[in-house]
């Protein structure tokens, strides 16, 4: 039997170790040490590098820029991706069609859509859209990827079209598992539609809420591709893996003691969340 | 009210679509019709010449690109689906003392996203020498731990009776997983391979760190080397994004069954 189980599970099981479990232990090893533009450590540091990214003003701030967005995003997919599953969900006539409209930007990439919102949605010239809109109305164009706040609308929005179709879907898979019984019992009771879904929907799609949240935290706190693309280079709005990507791939050097000292931090929190949202959601 | 419903999904409708309409008007426009100061909601003439020209471009290795990304997602899809159902079936059915030890080293991968360990990642690829090569792009991501877990979980509740029955007609373990359990769970192959082929072919952080040297440029990394450069037309950027979204809406329109069932799949019991 140990023969065949390895059959079965040992090519899978190498591949984990070289390539996630040695990047796990070699990245903890180079936290501690000097490593500027060689991967293999030269001077140990001690904990240094931590006390530099945990005092050091960009780190902090690349959280400080995932709060931000994740405190915009989370919600709003949340409430607007529910609110388009019960949409579609109510209705018989081009349901498909709508369903698939909405969950159509699935299969559009990011950086795809960074370049609309980039240069023809938001160009920050008279004949990008919204400013065409803004004219229409009297108002000056706005540059809108380089001025804060409003680059802030620009990622936003541009997050809410590519994700909102996907949590849409598994709204509408937990919609589905709802048992019609409970419906029709709370019609004979004379429930309006609105106590219908607050006392039978939501209460229902407890599960599917739970696992929404937890996924759009991560996906949030993994932001890098509109970030980058969109925002480039530029000072601020830089999210913990755009900087992170600076600091140890970036043009400005390579520095991997540094670099892996961040990436612990970032996973020891991001495995933190995961197992205190696992523990307070599944009593 | 029926109406009141069928409005809201009409506007919302609109703004899905807008974006696309966007990259079509503007890849199939001139230079000076985009930016001109009076919007026009359709060019006055479509100029399908930008097809040649964009082609043509030597500065724009689209084509190239295309086609790196199609390799490196087919390969990662394969690779992945097989690496992983054995694995997952390993992990469900087949005794073994140290069987949980292992399932639990698969788990505790799912609470780190791959994408937050890049500069490790990194690390060991330019160690093996695999910068700019395509084992860089396609191994390091074959060993999904949550894929594989997937797997394990469903083939938990596959019917063991078929098993059995296989069992009986002589079979071993590795019999009857290709010759009953793998027929019989196409359905479930087929939504993970169709998630795993469009997170690959849009994957962007991954091939940005590999794939330095242009021959080995990801679609998306071209696009963006573009984009951020801004070294290009606009019409031929935006007419190179229509062109890269196209296999993914031809896979969407066809597969979107399999498209659906993957997301509830994966996002669910992720």
């Amino acid at each position: 039997m140990t023969r065949t189980f390895w059959l079965f599970v040992g090519p899978f099981f190498l591949g984990l170790l070289v390539f996630v479990y040695v990047p796990i232990g070699w990245s903890v090893l180079l936290s501690f040490f000097d490593a500027r533009n060689t991967v293999t450590p030269t001077t140990f540091m001690g904990f240094d590098n931590y006390a530099d990214m945990l005092t050091d003003g960009p780190f902090l701030e690349s959280l400080g820029t995932f709060s931000v967005f994740a405190a915009f995003v989370v919600p709003l997919t949340f409430v607007l991706a529910l609110a388009l599953a019960l949409l579609v969900n109510g209705i018989r006539f081009m349901q498909a069609f709508f369903r698939s409209v909405f969950f159509l930007p699935f299969a559009c990439s990011y950086v795809v859509a960074s370049l609309v919102w980039k240069l023809s949605l938001f160009n920050g010239v008279r004949y990008g859209l919204a400013n065409t809109v803004l004219g229409w109305f009297g108002a000056d164009p706005i540059a809108w990827t380089v001025t804060p706040p409003w680059y802030w609308l620009v990622l936003v929005t541009l997050r809410l079209w590519l994700q909102l179709g996907f949590y849409m879907i598994l709204f509408i898979a937990g919609l589905q598992r709802i048992p019609h019984h409970l419906y029709e019992a709370a019609w004979i009771d004379g429930a309006r539609p609105w106590q219908a879904l607050r006392h039978i929907t939501l209460p229902q799609l407890r599960t599917t809420s739970v696992a929404v949240l937890l996924l759009l935290l991560i996906a949030a706190y993994q932001a890098f591709d509109e970030f980058y693309n969109v925002l480039g280079s530029g000072p601020f709005g830089r999210p913990p893996l755009v900087y992170l990507y600076y600091t140890s791939l970036g043009s400005g050097g390579q520095d991997f003691g540094h670099g892996s000292a961040g990436a612990v931090i970032l996973s020891l929190l991001i495995a933190g969340v995961t197992l205190v949202q696992g523990r307070v959601f599944t009593r | 009210m029926k109406a009141l419903r069928y409005t809201a999904l009409t506007v919302v409708a609109f703004f899905f679509l807008l974006p696309f309409y966007l990259v079509l008007r503007n890849g199939l426009a001139l230079e000076s019709e985009i930016t001109a100061a009076d919007w026009t909601w359709w060019p006055s003439e479509i100029h399908w010449e930008n097809f040649a020209e964009l082609f043509n471009d030597p500065a724009v290795p689209l084509l190239r690109s295309m086609l790196n990304s199609l390799v490196v997602a087919v390969l990662q899809t394969v690779g992945q689906l097989l690496l992983c159902s054995l694995a997952g079936y390993g992990l469900a059915r087949i005794p073994y003392r140290f069987s949980n030890v292992v399932l639990y080293l698969v788990v505790a991968t799912l609470m780190i996203p791959a994408a937050v360990t890049f500069v490790p990642s990194f690390v060991v690829v330019s160690t093996l020498g695999w910068i700019s090569d395509l084992r860089g792009l396609v191994i390091p991501g074959l060993f999904s731990g949550f894929t594989a877990f997937l797997f394990r979980q469903y083939f938990l509740t596959f019917p063991r009776e078929l098993e059995e029955a296989a069992r009986i007609d002589g079979l071993g373990h590795w019999g009857t997983f290709w010759r009953i359990v793998v027929p019989n769970s196409r359905g479930f192959f087929a939504a993970l391979g169709v998630i795993s082929f469009v997170t690959s072919w849009n994957q962007f952080l991954w091939p940005l760190v590999i794939a330095q040297d242009q021959d080995s440029w990801t679609v998306q990394v071209a696009l963006s080397t573009f984009l951020t450069a801004q070294s290009l037309n606009l019409h031929e950027l935006f007419l190179a994004a229509a062109v890269s979204i196209t296999p993914l809406v031809v896979v969407f329109v066809a597969l979107q069954r399999f498209l659906v069932r993957g997301v509830t799949e994966t996002g669910i019991k992720g």
